[in-house]
C-alpha cells in the first residue's frame, strides 16, 4: 500500500497551477534590497555622488598605473609651475607634480576615512546594542559616558589623540574612528530597546539561546540598516576630521600627506595666489564629503523608513 | 523642577568626572611617557629622571590624578615647562579673543537663521524654499577650513576689501579692529546659519500644525498675529536646545577659524601646544573646553524647560 504523501509533490495534478487557471506567472516577489536600490536609484543627486567616489577611487588608486608624475625628488628648476604641458596640474614649491601627489595623498585620505568610518561603525554597533540589551544601571552608566566623551570637543580630542599617541596612519585610522561612533551608538541603542522585547527574541532564550547569541543572530542584523545608512555619513566626516587635523599642521609624519596637508601647504601660499596647489585637494576633500552625505541620505530613504527626513 | 534641577547638575558633574578620566588617563598611558615625548629622543636619562620627578610622574598615578583634580578645583590648571608659563596665564591672554568670536558669530547666527527659518516656513515647498534649502545644505556640508580659505581668498588677496596685515593676539586688538573679524566670524556664521535655519524651518513647521493655530484664526487672529504672535514664539524655544547640542562643534570650528586668520585664541593656543608636545597646556585648554560645553548645554536645558510650561520635568 502506497502511504499517501503528507505534502504533494511537485506536479500533482489535483493542484492547478497558475497556467491551468488561465494566470499569467506571478512576478517573483521583490526583495528589500531590490526595492532599497529602485528608491535609491530614483535619487538622481545620489547617482551622481556615487558617480563621483568611484572616479576618484579609479583616480587614487589606478590612476598612478597610467600616469606616472614625479611625485618623489626635489626639482630645484620646476618649482612652483603653473598648470601646464607636462604637469596638468603644476608643481609645488619642491618641484613635485601636483596631479601624481593627488593620487597618492588622495590614497591615503580615502583608505584612513573608510577604515576609521567603517571601524566607528562596527564599535558603534556593538556598543549600542549591548547597552540596548542590557539595560539596567549598565545601560545608564555607558550611557552617561557617552555623553562625557560627546562634551569634548571632536577636535580637541583628535588634537589630543594625534599628540599623545604619534602621528602614523594607525593611530589616526584609531584616533578618528575611536572619536566618531557615538551618534550611531545611540541609534542602535534605541533600535535594540523595541527589538529585544520582540516575541522571536523571547521564543529564542525560552529555547535556551544565550544572551550573545540573541545579540549576534537577532539584534545585530535587525540594527544593521540603521548602520549602512550611518556609515556613509561616518565616511564623511572621517574624511573630514582627518583633513582638519592635517590643516593644522598635527597630520601624517612628512613625507606621507593627504589631501588636508596639501590643501595646508597650498593656503599657506595664498598670497602668492598659487592656486593649483588650494583648490584641487580642497575641492576634492569637500566633493567626498558631500558625496557621502548624499548617499547617507539617499540610503535613508530607501532604506529607514522610520528615519525619513521631512 | 527643583528636583530636575539637582538632577541635571549632577550628571554634569559626573560627565565631568568622566571626561576628567579620559583625559588624563589616555596622557599618562602614553606608550613612551609624557616626558621623553616633551623633552624628544635625544634627551638623556638624566633629563628625562629630572622632568619626571619635577612634574611629579614618578608618585602613583591616582596620586597624580588626585593632585591634578585638587589644583583643576582650585582654578589651577598647571604650568607649562615649555612655554615657562602657567596655563592659567596662557588661558587668560587667549579667552577673551575666542569668547568674542564665538559670542559674536552665535547671536549673529540667531539673528540670521530665524528669519531665514520662518520665510522657509511660511513659503514651504516654493522655490524661496528649495533655493535656500539647497544653499543651506552646501553651507553646512563644506568644511569650515575650505570657507575661510576660500573667503580670505576673495576679500584679502583678490579684492583687497580687508587689509591682510594684523595679526590678532589680544581682546583690545580683536574689540578695535573690526574690520578684522569680519572674515573670521563670517566663515562662523555661514555654517551655523544653514544648520540653525533648518532646525528653525522644522520647528515653524510642527508648530504650524498645532491646534492652537486653528483656534487663533478661528477666533479671527490675523494671519501676521498668528504667526508672530503665537508660532514664533513656541519655534523659538527649542533654539536654545539647539546652542546647547552645537556648543561642542561651534568650539571646534573656532579653533580652525583661528588659525586660519591668525588669532591668539583658545584654539590656536591649544593647536601650538599640541605641535610642541606641551602636554600639561593641551590638557588644560581640553578640560576647560569641556567645562565650557557641559555648562553650556546644561543652563541651555534648564532655559528650555523654565521657557516652556509644557516640558514636564521628573
Amino acid at each position: 500500500m502506497v502511504m499517501s504523501p503528507a505534502f504533494p509533490e511537485q506536479g500533482d495534478p489535483t493542484i492547478p497551477t497558475d497556467q491551468m487557471l488561465g494566470l499569467a506567472p506571478a512576478e517573483k516577489p521583490r526583495s528589500m534590497f531590490r526595492r532599497g536600490l529602485e528608491v535609491f536609484v530614483e535619487n538622481k543627486l545620489a547617482v551622481v555622488a556615487v558617480g563621483v567616489l568611484v572616479f576618484y577611487v579609479l583616480f587614487c588608486f589606478f590612476g598612478p598605473l597610467f600616469y606616472h608624475g614625479n611625485t618623489t625628488d626635489v626639482q630645484m628648476g620646476e618649482i612652483t609651475l603653473p598648470p601646464g604641458a607636462g604637469h596638468p596640474l603644476g608643481t609645488d614649491k619642491d618641484g613635485i607634480d601636483e596631479l601624481g601627489k593627488m593620487m597618492r595623498a588622495g590614497q591615503i585620505t580615502l583608505e584612513i576615512g573608510i577604515t576609521s568610518g567603517l571601524l566607528a561603525s562596527v564599535i558603534g554597533m556593538l556598543y549600542g546594542a549591548v547597552a540596548g540589551y542590557v539595560g539596567g544601571w549598565i545601560d545608564a552608566v555607558m550611557m552617561r559616558a557617552i555623553d562625557a566623551l560627546m562634551s569634548i570637543p571632536i577636535i580637541f580630542a583628535l588634537i589630543y589623540l594625534s599628540a599623545t599617541r604619534g602621528r602614523t596612519k594607525t593611530v589616526f585610522i584609531l584616533a578618528i574612528a575611536l572619536t566618531s561612533w557615538f551618534s550611531l551608538t545611540r541609534l542602535t541603542r534605541g533600535d535594540t530597546l523595541t527589538i529585544k522585547v520582540r516575541d522571536y527574541v523571547a521564543a529564542c532564550r525560552m529555547m535556551g539561546g544565550r544572551n550573545l547569541r540573541i545579540i549576534v543572530r537577532h539584534i545585530l542584523p535587525n540594527t544593521i540598516g540603521t548602520t549602512i545608512v550611518n556609515t556613509s555619513l561616518t565616511i564623511a566626516n572621517s574624511v573630514f576630521a582627518l583633513s582638519v587635523l592635517s590643516y593644522i599642521g598635527l597630520g601624517l609624519q612628512a613625507p606621507e600627506d593627504d589631501w588636508g596637508g596639501m590643501f595646508a601647504t597650498g593656503s599657506s601660499y595664498l598670497d602668492q595666489n598659487y592656486w593649483w596647489m588650494i583648490y584641487p585637494p580642497g575641492i576634492s576633500i569637500v566633493l567626498i564629503i558631500i558625496s557621502c552625505n548624499f548617499i547617507g541620505d539617499a540610503l535613508r530613504d530607501a532604506f529607514e523608513t522610520r528615519l525619513q527626513k521631512r | 523642577m527643583t528636583a530636575y534641577l539637582i538632577r541635571r547638575t549632577l550628571q554634569s558633574i559626573a560627565t565631568l568626572f568622566i571626561v576628567s578620566l579620559a583625559t588624563f588617563g589616555l596622557l599618562h598611558l602614553m606608550p613612551n611617557g609624557v616626558v621623553r615625548g616633551m623633552l624628544g629622543q635625544r634627551a638623556t636619562p638624566q633629563q628625562i629622571a629630572y622632568v619626571t620627578h619635577k612634574l611629579g610622574l614618578d608618585k602613583h598615578i591616582w596620586d597624580q590624578y588626585w593632585i591634578w583634580i585638587k589644583n583643576l578645583l582650585h582654578g589651577d590648571l598647571g604650568t607649562s615647562y615649555i612655554r615657562n608659563q602657567s596655563v592659567d596665564n596662557l588661558v587668560k591672554e587667549t579667552l577673551g579673543q575666542s569668547a568674542y568670536l564665538v559670542g559674536l558669530a552665535l547671536l549673529l547666527t540667531i539673528v540670521l537663521a530665524v528669519p531665514i527659518g520662518v520665510l522657509q516656513a511660511t513659503r514651504r515647498n516654493t522655490v524661496t524654499d528649495y533655493t535656500i534649502t539647497t544653499l543651506s545644505f552646501i553651507g553646512y556640508a563644506v568644511p569650515v577650513f575650505f570657507i575661510g580659505v576660500i573667503l580670505r581668498d576673495i576679500f584679502q588677496v583678490k579684492l583687497h576689501w580687508i587689509p591682510t596685515a594684523n595679526q590678532i593676539d589680544s581682546f583690545s586688538s580683536a574689540f578695535g579692529q573690526p574690520e578684522q573679524m569680519v572674515l573670521p566670524v563670517g566663515t562662523l556664521v555661514i555654517g551655523l546659519v544653514a544648520g540653525y535655519s533648518r532646525y528653525m524651518r522644522s520647528a515653524m513647521l510642527d508648530e504650524l500644525t498645532q491646534d492652537y493655530v486653528r483656534t487663533a484664526i478661528a477666533k479671527g487672529a490675523t494671519k501676521r498675529r498668528v504667526l508672530y504672535r503665537h508660532v514664533l514664539r513656541n519655534a523659538l524655544i527649542p533654539m536654545a536646545t539647539l546652542v546647547g547640542l552645537s556648543l561642542p562643534g561651534l568650539v571646534g570650528g573656532a579653533l580652525l577659524v583661528e588659525q586660519i586668520f591668525n588669532i591668539q585664541g583658545i584654539g590656536l593656543l591649544t593647536i601650538n601646544a599640541a605641535q610642541q608636545n606641551d602636554f600639561v597646556v593641551v590638557l588644560g585648554t581640553t578640560m576647560l573646553t569641556a567645562l565650557v560645553t557641559v555648562l553650556g548645554s546644561l543652563v541651555a536645558d534648564i532655559s528650555y524647560a523654565a521657557l516652556d510650561p509644557r516640558v514636564r520635568l521628573t
